[in-house]
């Protein structure tokens, strides 16, 4: 047992020395700094992106880090807390964003974006909801949306006799029904990585009280987590996992290792509520499921009742790039022109396009028809673009404290051990943290 | 050997082989005074990298800080009597010594044997000792990914080997899932600890082995009489490596399932990365780093009680 806390000393020192070391502030080589998350397409596209850039503008170069996505949460958190963060801050919106805010580490983007009300409307408006803060944009949205989908198998559907996906909540449950006596799991759900099954509660909390609901948990009004219609949809959540919704062993599934994309391809289950990203995933992991038409998708179905507009979405609205306050003058003015110019050109977006994600510039829209995958992301860009409330991941949204609290109150509710009344009453102590 | 050859790249020829003559009969002259200045290396090391942060940890644990905001404010008492009060921590903390012993009771037994057979002389045995040391060259990281693969109901062990009653909830059962976290444990740690007890073993002198077969005792009296008496210094090492390891067993659990579900797997040193890095209350994070530091020094000092008064004695007394 010793060796575990030289096997994670060294871990954590493998971590350290991956790191750009000098290129810290607006430091190393070039006039700015930008840390950004490792894996393709998005990596390939991003080194391409600065390599032409730094080409077209020599006394204006940036450097650019790439980092696995979880030591990269950790690290720049650190790196902020140091004063030693890089000239553009990659990152997710809301709650993070909120506390870098709340710190005085991250620029106030408004005026800037005003003034250039071009660089402001080349993404969609709809994506500037996770970068406001009491009023304020501290992030510009860049890159790609991804709405949460509600995906089904065509080959099982036929199989077991079904003619179309549900589009009310009693549809969805007799189809459970169906789906189980036909000896196929209705649902595949990865439970074991809990935001997964977050998707669930934030589109029921929508469809059932509207997005005023958590809007009052956002704000941290006093038991906001107890309002009526979040109780009920706490109760439609276990009235699914209690009629075997989901997949028998659903909380020992990973979603790191695409097991529950496999469960689609591979026939195992009917359905499974998942973000854009998946897609691509069982295109490329699935054979010929998806190129030959056996993936469909719906809209997350209507509760009888419910307050919440059909159109409303979940997921992330998008990458959100904000500029450290602790950049040099120069520094900050190549940020800027980066954004301007650089960080989503016409090149930028086709690539995006191209490599099937749903980006959110503007200028997207007429893009899509050109895909082979037309279909899927035309319908994906729809719900971004035309949804009342693009409701953001609530792990992102709400504070690192809460956000940590909510997801293990969530495994518990989906294993049935607490009731939602106990859900809503120790999710409610955390309000106001 | 290894500064001179560092430091003398430009002499060449029979010369560079020896060491120079001058520095080391300085080194001989201060050997006869104080040689206190040479563990300055090692105190410094420890000083910066184990000192310096312990006594952060503590004054943070009085502060209120997120990690971001450039400066900490004071707020006194107010994290101990948080924490001291909350059932999650309590939980985490009945967990890390549920953990412990199990994996005490799994682990001694486990690696003693095979400390003892590999000790041995029969044949094959050095290649079955590299099979059982293998573990032992894996991360924890790796071993738990590698895992959570193997235990997915669908896809795992279960459905390759076509065993279905292999397809257990392992890691979504709060019950079994600490059953799983212990046996992961126990596999990766188990070939450390054998090399341990095989060193110890063959340190024992033969002539005891002899001399016992003489009056007759068989294999099992010998290990029993001989082997396990022998070995006393070395269970107790072992042993306070695993409980103090225990203590700050992070790795293998934050990735196979990274405290849940629920909090079912929430170990301490688990409980204090959470708060720390995930909900970035620095504060209470380091209550519970000092309390882990506090309980896991305790246990090793009883630990080093437990041999005895005698602790410096010879076992080897008339041979």
């Amino acid at each position: 047992m010793l060796a575990m806390a030289p096997l994670a000393g060294a871990a954590l020192s493998a971590c350290g020395t991956s790191g750009p070391g000098g290129s810290s502030g607006g430091g190393g080589d070039g006039k700015a700094s930008w840390w950004y998350l490792s894996g393709d397409p998005n990596e390939t596209i991003r080194k391409d992106n600065i390599a032409s850039w730094n080409e077209a503008n020599a006394d204006s170069t940036i450097d650019i880090t790439f980092f696995q996505n979880d030591a990269y949460k950790t690290k720049i958190k650190t790196a902020i807390g140091a004063g030693q963060a890089p000239t553009m801050i990659y990152g997710w919106g809301g709650g993070t964003l909120a506390s870098y805010a709340a710190a005085g580490q991250v620029m106030d983007l408004t005026d800037w974006l005003d003034q250039n009300p071009d660089v402001k409307n080349a993404v969609l408006p709809a994506s500037y909801g996770p970068a406001t803060i009491d009023g304020k944009v501290y992030a510009y949205p860049n890159e790609n949306a991804s709405p949460i989908i509600f995906y089904y198998n065509k080959r099982v559907f036929e199989k077991v006799g079904v003619s179309a996906p549900p589009t009310t909540w009693d549809e969805l449950m007799s189809l459970v029904d169906t789906f189980n006596q036909a000896g196929v799991a209705p649902i595949g759900l990865a439970g074991q990585s809990r935001w997964t099954s977050m998707m669930w509660l934030e589109y029921l909390f929508d469809r059932q009280g509207g997005p005023q609901v958590f809007d009052a948990i956002f704000k941290g009004e006093a038991d906001a987590w107890s309002n009526p219609d979040a109780i009920a949809a706490l109760t439609l959540t276990q009235d699914l996992v209690k009629a075997k919704g989901f997949i028998q062993g659903f909380e020992s599934i990973t979603a790191d290792s695409n097991a529950d994309q496999a469960l689609m391809y591979t026939d195992k289950v009917a359905m499974m509520l998942h973000g854009s990203w998946t897609y691509a995933g069982m295109k490329n992991d699935g054979g010929d499921f998806v190129s030959g038409g056996n993936l469909g998708w719906f809209d997350f179905p209507t509760i009888s009742g419910g307050k919440g507009d059909p159109k409303d979405t979940c997921g992330n609205p998008g990458q959100y790039t904000s500029i450290s306050s602790g950049a040099s003058e120069e520094a900050v003015q190549v940020a800027k022109d980066f954004f301007a110019k650089g960080i989503m050109s016409e090149e930028i977006v086709q690539k995006f396009v191209d490599s099937g994600q749903v980006c959110i510039a503007a200028s997207a829209a007429d893009k899509f028809a050109a895909s082979e995958d037309k279909d899927f992301l035309e319908y994906a860009y729809g719900l971004t673009a035309n949804a009342p409330v693009f409701q953001q991941s609530w792990d992102q949204a709400l504070s690192p404290a809460t956000a940590e609290a909510l997801l293990s109150n969530i495994d518990q509710l989906f294993s049935l051990s607490i009731t939602p009344q106990q859900f809503a009453d120790n999710m409610n102590a955390t309000l106001g943290q | 050997m290894a500064t001179t050859t560092g430091t003398a790249p430009a002499r060449t020829g029979p010369g560079a082989a020896a060491p120079a003559p001058g520095r080391t009969s300085e080194h001989r002259s201060t050997k006869t005074g104080s040689v206190a200045w040479m563990a300055i290396p090692a105190v410094a090391f420890f000083a910066f990298f184990g000192a310096v942060p312990l006594v952060g940890v503590f004054v943070l644990s009085f502060m209120q800080w997120d990690g971001l905001s450039p400066s900490p404010t004071w707020l006194g008492l107010g994290n101990w009597t948080s924490i001291l009060t909350d059932p999650v921590m309590w939980r985490a903390m009945g967990l890390t010594f549920g953990i412990m012993i199990f994996s005490w009771l799994v682990q001694t037994p486990i690696s003693l044997l095979l400390g003892v057979f590999t000790a041995g002389t029969q044949k094959y045995r050095a290649v079955l000792a590299v099979l059982y040391f293998l573990p032992l060259l894996m991360s924890a990281a790796a071993i738990s990914i590698a895992f959570k693969a193997l235990l997915d109901p669908n896809f795992g062990l279960a459905a390759s080997l076509g065993v279905p009653w292999l397809a257990l909830n392992w890691l979504g059962d709060p019950t079994l899932v600490l059953f799983v976290v212990i046996f992961v444990l126990s596999w990766m740690y188990v070939p450390f600890h054998s090399l341990l007890y095989q060193g110890g073993v063959q340190q024992i002198p033969k002539q005891m082995y002899e001399a016992a077969s003489i009056d007759g005792a068989g294999t099992v009296r010998q290990f029993f009489s001989i082997t396990l008496p022998q070995l006393k210094y070395t269970i107790i090492t072992s042993s306070t490596l695993m409980v103090v390891g225990s203590m700050t067993a992070f790795d293998l659990i934050f990735v196979l399932t990274g405290g849940g579900p629920g909090n079912s797997t929430r170990v301490l040193a688990l409980d204090m990365y959470l708060r720390a890095f995930r909900a970035n209350q620095m504060g209470p994070g380091s209550v519970i780093a000092c309390l882990i530091v506090l309980i896991g020094l305790g246990l090793a000092l009883f630990l080093r009680r437990l041999g005895g008064k005698d602790a410096n004695s010879s076992q080897m007394e008339g041979l």
